[in-house]
C-alpha cells in the first residue's frame, strides 16, 4: 500500500540497556551524543521479551505492595487491568473500525457470490498467465531493487559509519531525505528527469521497469544504509583485524569475515525494503505507464476500473501472503541478529555503556585502514547513489523554476491562484489543508501508537491466550503496510456510510485514513526505545509505590521523548504525503496537495506541469521542515541528561 | 488508572503534563469525530457552487443542495450554473470522479448509501452495468423529446441521453495527407509504424469506445488478431486521453511525435494554427464509435426531487447550448445551434460503428479482460 518513509531505527536491547537514541533521522549527528550502538529494530514483531524482567512489570497486573490491605489489593489489581485494557483498547478499537472492518468487508465482497462463499476466484486467477506475470514482475522488481540497495549499502555504510571525513554529516543527511519524501514528489521528480525533455530523456527509460526501479532504489537505499551502518558500527572489529593480520587482503577479509557478519542486518533491512518495494503504488502509477503494472496497481485497476472484486480480492490475498513472507523473513533475520550480537557484542557493549554513563562519547571502533581499491570502490558507489538522489531533486527544483517566460518564480506565484489550476481550489489552499489534516492524523497516530507501544513493550502475558492476543495485536498493527490503499479507501466508502458512523462527507475521513497509514510507523519507532529501557527502573518505581501512570510519566515518558518526537515527525510526513487512500476519499473540499498534484499531472499544458512541479517542491519542503524541526528539538534535548 | 494517595516523591508537573495533554487531545478528537458523524452539514460541503445569487436566497435561507456525481471532464459556464440556481432554488455540489468507468464502479460499490443525488456522464459503454446494478431510479423528464428514442439505453428510462460525440482516430494532416480517409486496415501498414497511440480501454472511455469500434469492424473473433497486428506495428497504449492527446500526439497543441491518436470528431476545430485558416488535424470518419452520455437520478438519493430538476436542466436550452464549448460534445437536442467552426471542421460520421447495448453488456468484461491479458500483457 502507501509507502511510508522508512521506519526509524533504534538501538534495541541487546541485553544491555542503552540510552534510547533515536538515530533514525539523526543524519550527521548520529554518533555525536547517542551511541549508534544497538541494531535497528524495525520489525520487532512479537518475540522480543524483556528477558531480564524478574518481577512483574509496572503496568501489567502484578504483585502489589505488601502495605496494602487485601481489599485494596484486589481493587488495585483490577484498576491496573482496566487501565491496561483501556490502553490496548484505544488502538484495538481504532484498528477494528477503521482497518479490519473496511478491508474485511471489501475482501469478503470478492469471495461471496449471491450470499454464499465462493473460492473459485483463486483457481481462475491463478490459472491466468497474466496473474503470474504480475506476481513475477512485482516480486522480481522488488527483489532487484532490494539487491541494488543491499549492494550499495555496504560500501556506503563503510564510509558513512566506519570512517570520518569532512562532509560526512551532509552525505548522511542527504541519504535520509528520500525516506520522508511523498511518493508523488518522487514519481514526478523522476518523470521530470527521465521523461521526454528531461536531462536524461535521451536514455529512453521514461516509463516502465527502469524508471520504477530507479525510484524504488532512490526511496530505499538510505534506509538500507542506515540499517547496515548502525549494525556495522556496533560490530566487533577485531575478527576483521585478525584476518588482515593473518594475511588476508582487504577484499578477502570483507568477503569471508565482514559480509557474513553483516548478513543478519542485510536480511533484516532487505526484508523491509522488499516490503516497501513490493507494495509501492504512486511510483508505479506515475512512472510505470499503462502497460507496466504490479500486483498493487492491478488491485487498483481491478477494483476501481473493472469492478472485478473477485480478482481484486484474490490479488489482495496474494499480496498479503508476499508481505507476510517478507515480514517473517525479517523477523527470523532479526532473531538471528540478536543472537549474533549476543555472541560478539557483549564485551564492547559493556564498555560502551560505561562510557555512556560517564557522559562521554562512546568508544568507536578503530578506523580500518582499507587499501585504495576498496576505498575507491566505496567512494564510487557513494558518489553514484548521491547522484541518484541529488539529481532528481535538483532537477525538480530547476524545472519548477522554468516558466514560459524563462527562469523565475512564476509557477510559485501561481500556487495561490484559484483559477490557474482548473481545479476548484488553489494549490496553496490544498497545501494548507494538507498540513491541517496531517497534523490531526499525526496526533491521532502518535496517541494511538504510543498506547500500542506501551502495551507491546510490557512483558509477555503468562496465559497463552494473553500471549496470543499480544501477538495478534502486534501483527494487526503492522498489517496496514501490506494492504492495498484502494482496498482501504473503498472499504471506507462501503462501511463507514451509516449512522452513527456516516463519515462519507465528513472532514475526518481523510485524517483517519492517514492516521491508519502512519500508525505502524509510530509503533515501530517508539517500541524499540521502550523495550530498551531497563525493566528494573519500572520495577523500582513500582516498588516505591508509583502507580502505573506515574511510572510511565516519570520514567518512560522522559526516556522516549526523543523517539516520540521523531515518530511524530514521521507520522506527519507520512500523512502529508499520503496519496493512495486519500485519492479515493478526497472530495473537492478535502483534496490534499499530493492528490491535487496528481490531478494536475492529468491536465494538459506546460503551465499545469510547472504548477505541479512547484507544488511538489512545496510538499517536499513541508516534509523536510517537519523532519528538521524534529531533529533540532532532539538536539536540544540531548543536553538535558535523560540517561538512566 | 488510579493515582495512589501514598505516592511518594514530588511529581514534576512537566513530566505528566505531556501524557495528560495527549489524552486530552485524543478525547477532544473523539468528541469532534462524534459530532461530525452526527451532523451532516450541507452548508460546509463541496466547493463548486452556484453561490447565493438569485432565487430563494433572497429570503436569507440556506439553499437546498443537490449533489452531482460526475467525471473529471464535467464543465459548465458559471452563468449557466447561476441560472440553474435561479430557476430551481437549488445549490449544485459537484463531486468529480476520475473517469466515467471508475465513476460507475464507485456508484455501484456505494449503492446502499449513494455519494450524491444525480449522476452525469455515464456513457453507453457503461450504461448497462449501472442499470443492471440498480444504482439508478427511473425518471422520464418532461423535457425529454423524440431524441431519447434514438439513444435509449434501456426500456425503463433509468438514463436520459444528454449529449453524444464520435470517438475517432485523429490524424496530423501535416504528416498524413489523406488522413480523413484512413481506415482500420491502413493502421497495420508499415508506413504507420510507431505512429499510433491509443488510450487503455480499461482506464479510459474513449479507449473503450475505440476498442468497441474495432470489435464492430473486425468481429468478436477477429479483433484480438487485429490488435496484435497493431501491437506489432508499434502501437502505444497510455492510460488516459490527456496523456495520449497532449503528450504523445504530434498536433499543434500537443508535444509528442505520433501522428495518429484516438480522440473525438470535435477535436480538430481546436487545432487551427495561428497562421492557418483550417485545422492541422482531421478525424478519420471511418473509424468512429458514437459515444452517448447520460444523466440519471441515483436510487436512494437524499434529494431525489432536486436530482430530477437537475436532469430537466441538463436537457434545457441553456445547458445544451453551453456543452459544445465546455465539454466538446454535441448536444442531444437537434435544434440547438452548434458553434460555427464545428459545422465546418467537426463533421459527424455518417455511419459510425455500432455495438448493440445488449452486446456491450454481455461482452464488455470479457473483451476488456482479454485485451488486458493478451494485448497489454
Amino acid at each position: 500500500m502507501i509507502r511510508p518513509p522508512a521506519t526509524a531505527d533504534h538501538p534495541a536491547t541487546d541485553q544491555i540497556p542503552v540510552p534510547p537514541a533515536p538515530s533514525a533521522v539523526s543524519g550527521g549527528n548520529g554518533g555525536a551524543d547517542c551511541p549508534d550502538s544497538g541494531e535497528p529494530n524495525h520489525l520487532g514483531v512479537a518475540g522480543k521479551v524483556a528477558k531480564t524482567a524478574t518481577a512483574h512489570d509496572a503496568v501489567w497486573p502484578g504483585p502489589v505492595s505488601a502495605r496494602r490491605s487485601p481489599a485494596g489489593e484486589t481493587w488495585q489489581l483490577w484498576a491496573r487491568r482496566a487501565g491496561f485494557a483501556l490502553l490496548a483498547g484505544g488502538p484495538a478499537v481504532f484498528l477494528a473500525i477503521f482497518f479490519v472492518w473496511p478491508v474485511a468487508t471489501m475482501v469478503a465482497k470478492g469471495f461471496t457470490s449471491s450470499g454464499a462463499w465462493d473460492w473459485s476466484g483463486f483457481a481462475e486467477m491463478l490459472a491466468k498467465p497474466r496473474t503470474w506475470r504480475l506476481i513475477g514482475r512485482t516480486v522480481g522488481q522488488a527483489a532487484v531493487a532490494t539487491a541494488i540497495c543491499a549492494a550499495a549499502a555496504v560500501p556506503i555504510a563503510s564510509l558513512l559509519y566506519r570512517r570520518s571525513f569532512p562532509g560526512r554529516g551532509f552525505v548522511r543527511a542527504l541519504l535520509t531525505v528520500p525516506f520522508a519524501l511523498p511518493s508523488v514528489v518522487v514519481g514526478l521528480a523522476f518523470r521530470a528527469l527521465l521523461g521526454r525533455g528531461g536531462p536524461l530523456g535521451f536514455l529512453g527509460i521514461g516509463d516502465g521497469f527502469w524508471a520504477v526501479l530507479l525510484a524504488l532504489v532512490f526511496f530505499n537505499v538510505g534506509l538500507m544504509t542506515r540499517v547496515v551502518g548502525t549494525f556495522w558500527a556496533a560490530l566487533d572489529p577485531r575478527p576483521e583485524q585478525a584476518a588482515r593480520v593473518l594475511g588476508a587482503g582487504p577484499w578477502r577479509a570483507l568477503a569471508t569475515v565482514t559480509l557474513p557478519a553483516l548478513t543478519p542486518a542485510l536480511a533484516a533491512g532487505g526484508s523491509l525494503v522488499f516490503l516497501f518495494c513490493a507494495t509501492a503504488f504512486a511510483p508505479v502509477l506515475i512512472l510505470g505507464g499503462s502497460t507496466y503494472t504490479t500486483v498493487e496497481t492491478e488491485i487498483y485497476l481491478q477494483t476501481a476500473q473493472m469492478l472485478d472484486l473477485r480478482s481484486a480480492a484474490v490479488l489482495s490475498v496474494v499480496q498479503m501472503a508476499v508481505v507476510a513472507v517478507a515480514l517473517w523473513f525479517g523477523a527470523a533475520a532479526r532473531r538471528r541478529r540478536e543472537r549474533a550480537l549476543k555472541l560478539t557484542g557483549a564485551g564492547a557493549g559493556i564498555a560502551r555503556r560505561r562510557l555512556a554513563r560517564s557522559g562521554r562519547r562512546p568508544a568507536r571502533s578503530p578506523e580500518p585502514q582499507p587499501t585504495w581499491a576498496v576505498d575507491w570502490a566505496s567512494w564510487l558507489v557513494t558518489a553514484l547513489m548521491a547522484a541518484l538522489i541529488g539529481l532528481p531533486l535538483v532537477n525538480l527544483v530547476y524545472r519548477s523554476l522554468r516558466t514560459s517566460a524563462g527562469l523565475g518564480l512564476g509557477n510559485y506565484l501561481a500556487l495561490g491562484d484559484e483559477s490557474r489550476a482548473g481545479l476548484p481550489y488553489s494549490l496553496a489552499q490544498a497545501a494548507g489543508r494538507s498540513v491541517v489534516i496531517a497534523l490531526l492524523a499525526g496526533a491521532m497516530a502518535l496517541a494511538l501508537g504510543l498506547a500500542a507501544a506501551v502495551v507491546l513493550s510490557r512483558p509477555r502475558a503468562k496465559a497463552s491466550w494473553g500471549r496470543r492476543a499480544q501477538d495478534l495485536f502486534d501483527s494487526v498493527l503492522m498489517a496496514p503496510l501490506g494492504v492495498s490503499a484502494v482496498t482501504v479507501g473503498f472499504g471506507f466508502l462501503i462501511t463507514l456510510n451509516r449512522a452513527p458512523l456516516d463519515l462519507r462527507t465528513s472532514f475526518w475521513l481523510i485524517p483517519l485514513a492517514q492516521a491508519l497509514v502512519a500508525l505502524p510507523l509510530v509503533v515501530r519507532t517508539v517500541l524499540p526505545a521502550l523495550r530498551s529501557i531497563d525493566p528494573r527502573l519500572r520495577q523500582a518505581a513500582a516498588v516505591l509505590g508509583a502507580p502505573p501512570w506515574r511510572v510511565f510519566s516519570s520514567i518512560e515518558a522522559g526516556l522516549i521523548r526523543r523517539p516520540a518526537v521523531v515518530a511524530a515527525a514521521y507520522a506527519f510526513a507520512v500523512s502529508v504525503g499520503e496519496f493512495g487512500a486519500t485519492s479515493f476519499l478526497a472530495r473537492p473540499d478535502t483534496t490534499t496537495l499530493p492528490v491535487a498534484i496528481y490531478k494536475l499531472l492529468g491536465r494538459p499544458g506546460a503551465d499545469n506541469l510547472g504548477l505541479a512541479l512547484a507544488g511538489a517542491v512545496v510538499l517536499a519542503v513541508i516534509t523536510a521542515l517537519a523532519m528538521v524541526l524534529a531533529e533540532t528539538t532532539w538536539r536540544r534535548r540531548t543536553s538535558q541528561g535523560l540517561r538512566p | 488508572m488510579q493515582r495512589s494517595r501514598k505516592s511518594s516523591g514530588a511529581s514534576p508537573p512537566a513530566a505528566w503534563a505531556k501524557p495528560l495533554a495527549a489524552a486530552l487531545a485524543l478525547a477532544m478528537a473523539t468528541i469532534a469525530l462524534a459530532a461530525c458523524a452526527e451532523t451532516d452539514r450541507p452548508g460546509s460541503r463541496g466547493s463548486a457552487r452556484t453561490g447565493g445569487g438569485a432565487g430563494s436566497s433572497a429570503r436569507g435561507e440556506a439553499l437546498e443542495t443537490v449533489t452531482l456525481v460526475t467525471h473529471g471532464s464535467f464543465n459548465v459556464s458559471a452563468d449557466v450554473l447561476a441560472q440553474f440556481t435561479a430557476q430551481t432554488g437549488l445549490e449544485l455540489e459537484v463531486l468529480p470522479a476520475d473517469d466515467a468507468g471508475a465513476m460507475v464502479n464507485q456508484l455501484i460499490l456505494t449503492k446502499d448509501a449513494p455519494l450524491g443525488d444525480a449522476v452525469f456522464g455515464i456513457d453507453n459503454t457503461f450504461a448497462s452495468r449501472a442499470i443492471a446494478a440498480g444504482v439508478l431510479e427511473a425518471y422520464k423528464s418532461p423535457q425529454a423529446g423524440p431524441e431519447q428514442g434514438e439513444y435509449a439505453a434501456s426500456q425503463d428510462a433509468e438514463l436520459t441521453a444528454v449529449d453524444f460525440s464520435d470517438v475517432c482516430l485523429n490524424v496530423d494532416k501535416r504528416a498524413v495527407a489523406d488522413g480523413a480517409d484512413l481506415t482500420f486496415d491502413d493502421l497495420t501498414k508499415p508506413e504507420f509504424k510507431d505512429q499510433l497511440v491509443v488510450e487503455n480501454p480499461a482506464t479510459s472511455s474513449p479507449g473503450l469506445a475505440f476498442l468497441l469500434a474495432t470489435i464492430a469492424a473486425k468481429g468478436e473473433d477477429g479483433y484480438l488478431d487485429y490488435w496484435r497486428q497493431l501491437k506489432a506495428n508499434g502501437l502505444k497504449v497510455v492510460s488516459g486521453w490527456n496523456e495520449a492527446y497532449y503528450d504523445e500526439f504530434s498536433g499543434p497543441s500537443s508535444s509528442g511525435q505520433r501522428t495518429l491518436v484516438v480522440s473525438y470528431a470535435s477535436s480538430p476545430p481546436s487545432e487551427i494554427p495561428a497562421d492557418a485558416a483550417e485545422p492541422a488535424t482531421t478525424a478519420a470518419l471511418d473509424t468512429c464509435f458514437r459515444q452517448v452520455e447520460y444523466a440519471g437520478v441515483l436510487a436512494g438519493a437524499a434529494n431525489p426531487e432536486g436530482a430530477r430538476k437537475l436532469v430537466d436542466f441538463f436537457l434545457g436550452p441553456e445547458f445544451q447550448a453551453d456543452m459544445p464549448g465546455q465539454m466538446w460534445v454535441y448536444p442531444v437536442k437537434a435544434d440547438i445551434p452548434l458553434p460555427q467552426d464545428w459545422a465546418e471542421w467537426a463533421p459527424l460520421a455518417d455511419r459510425p460503428w455500432v455495438v448493440a447495448p445488449q452486446d456491450i453488456a454481455a461482452g464488455r468484461d470479457q473483451w476488456l479482460s482479454d485485451f488486458n491479458d493478451q494485448i497489454l500483457g
